[in-house]
């Protein structure tokens, strides 16, 4: 599904910000990225949906050559690959119900079709009856749910979240988790970076471990810490 | 109709800069109209008098009916003359009632022994006109020859001044209005880098990104089209009285709406065609 071969990305100051990462990521799993600030989490996600090109190395999503993927191709790749991203980049000008539509709208789905879908994804994810707020009228966790929401409206193959519990308190951040589990048991593989040790001790799930752009650690059933 | 939404979201949100916008594009579109209303005008104006008999000699009161005839004979024998027409003092008093019909105190001043009678005659060709301009000032019986010539030369110089200005003026206005449009379609992609920058990462292609910014810039030219259009033609209505009584006798008022419909369309295309040019300038330039 993913595979990731030999891969580094360096930055204008030469700094590497991955080294040589190796990684091959079957259908349906649910991955835990973990690793402390800067080890190059966000790095291997923008990777991952072409934002940023590898300085060596080979990366494939599916059947697509990422490196050599077409610039008009681009699009098409991140509608297979949805983001919830660390900033969340919810529109604040648009209602939580236009911010989801988007990447309908964006593909030229018609517009009933788009609206019903919307309405299914946002009762899946428990916020329907914020869909006419503006972001700002929203609690953390509520965001949080309305980037799930946008980010699986096009019922992509990957999810990538970066961090989707960071800014919220445990409770809430149970219930982020429990969201993106159920989504994974329809089939979506997921990789989550995160620094939520108990979320990733309690579920015992495959964890890939970054340090300071190096795979350190490619467990079956991992836990947060190196033990 | 996503691509309407947003432009017209776009619009609503900043309404100040569209006005801008639409103000100075306004301001050209209102200057096409009135100097297309100007150089058609004139021209129909130059038309109607190359038309017109071009010289017309005016008899005196005691010229007889049999030398006024004689002298038309010999016109008509002439190669140069191409068409001859005795005015007689009556028909010069049914002419005259007829341009001053709606002005009594005018109509009742004059009488059919105060007009001169007169022989309307064009030539074949411009060239002989001086020939049979001096041919008739010979004649003792004609007491005045108009050439019009001197006329027609005069608005012609007149109407080349004002094509020049009016095509300088609209070029300055039209170039001032793209770089408006521009700057101002540009401010708005700055703006909305953030927006931008998401679209892009779930999955929008350029063109969607590009396409409500072009709207844009074709939304503000057809909107200032119509206005700019609106407000010539009222002037022009407001005007058409005065001119009217101005132009006596010239058959180009009131403007047929149908010419206006045609200015419209016209202006309609231009704008579509600046705004487009503007809008592609900006997205080509900031939205790389």
């Amino acid at each position: 599904m993913i595979k990731l071969d030999k891969v580094s990305k360096a930055y204008g100051t030469g700094s590497l910000s991955l080294s040589e990462i190796s990684i091959v990521i079957d259908k349906g799993e649910f991955i835990f990225l973990v690793g402390p600030t800067g080890s190059g989490k966000t790095t291997l996600f923008k990777l991952l949906i072409r934002e940023i090109l590898p300085t060596t190395g080979e990366i494939y999503v599916g059947d697509w050559d990422i490196v050599k993927l077409p610039h008009k191709k681009i699009p098409h790749l991140r509608k297979k690959v949805g983001v919830i991203f660390q900033d969340l980049k919810l529109l604040q000008d648009r209602t939580i119900f236009e911010n989801v539509i988007l990447p309908l709208e964006v593909i030229g789905v018609k517009s009933l079709d788009a609206k019903k879908r919307v309405e299914e994804i946002l009762v899946q994810v428990g916020i329907e009856k914020h869909s006419n707020k503006f972001p700002i009228q929203l609690s953390g966790g509520e965001l949080q749910r309305a980037a799930i929401a946008r980010a699986l409206i096009l019922s992509p193959d990957v999810l990538l979240a970066d961090e989707p519990t960071g800014d919220l308190d445990p409770a809430t951040g149970k219930e982020i988790i429990k969201l993106l589990l159920d989504i994974n048991e329809k089939g979506t593989t997921i990789i989550m970076a995160t620094h939520n040790a108990d979320a990733v001790n309690s579920l015992s799930k495959r964890v890939l471990a970054l340090d300071k752009g190096r795979l350190t650690r490619d467990q079956k059933k991992g836990k947060y810490g190196s033990s | 109709m996503a691509h309407l939404r947003t432009t017209w979201r776009h619009v609503r949100r900043s309404p100040y800069q569209a006005l801008a916008a639409i103000l100075i594009t306004t301001l050209t579109f209102f200057v096409i109209s009135i100097f297309t209303i100007l150089i058609l005008g004139s021209s129909e104006i130059i038309n109607y008098f190359e038309s017109k008999p071009q010289v017309t000699a005016f008899f005196k009161d005691e010229a007889k009916q049999e030398n006024i005839e004689a002298l038309k004979k010999q016109l008509e024998s002439s190669e140069k003359v191409a068409t001859i027409k005795f005015v007689s003092k009556q028909d010069a008093l049914k002419i005259y009632r007829e341009q001053n019909k709606n002005d009594p105190l005018l109509l009742e001043l004059v009488t059919a022994e105060i007009l001169p009678a007169s022989l309307e005659i064009s030539a074949t060709k411009i060239d002989y006109l001086a020939d049979l301009s001096e041919s008739l000032k010979n004649s003792p019986i004609v007491s005045e020859v108009i050439f019009q010539r001197d006329v027609v030369s005069t608005l012609t110089d007149w109407t080349t001044a004002i094509r020049r200005i009016g095509v300088a003026l609209v070029f300055v206005l039209a170039l001032v209005s793209i770089f408006i449009t521009m700057t101002i379609i540009g401010i708005k992609i700055s703006q909305k880098k953030e927006e931008i920058e998401i679209m892009r990462l779930i999955g929008a292609t350029y063109w969607y990104i590009r396409w409500p910014f072009i709207f844009e810039g074709i939304f503000y030219g057809v909107i200032s089209a119509f206005f700019g259009w609106a407000f010539s033609s009222a002037a022009l209505w407001y005007a058409t009285p005065f001119l009217s009584s101005f132009l006596k006798g010239i058959p180009i008022l009131p403007v047929s709406p149908i010419f206006l419909l045609e200015m419209l369309g016209v202006n309609l295309l231009i704008a579509v065609f600046l705004g487009m040019f503007a809008s592609f300038l900006a997205v080509f330039r900031y939205l790389k």
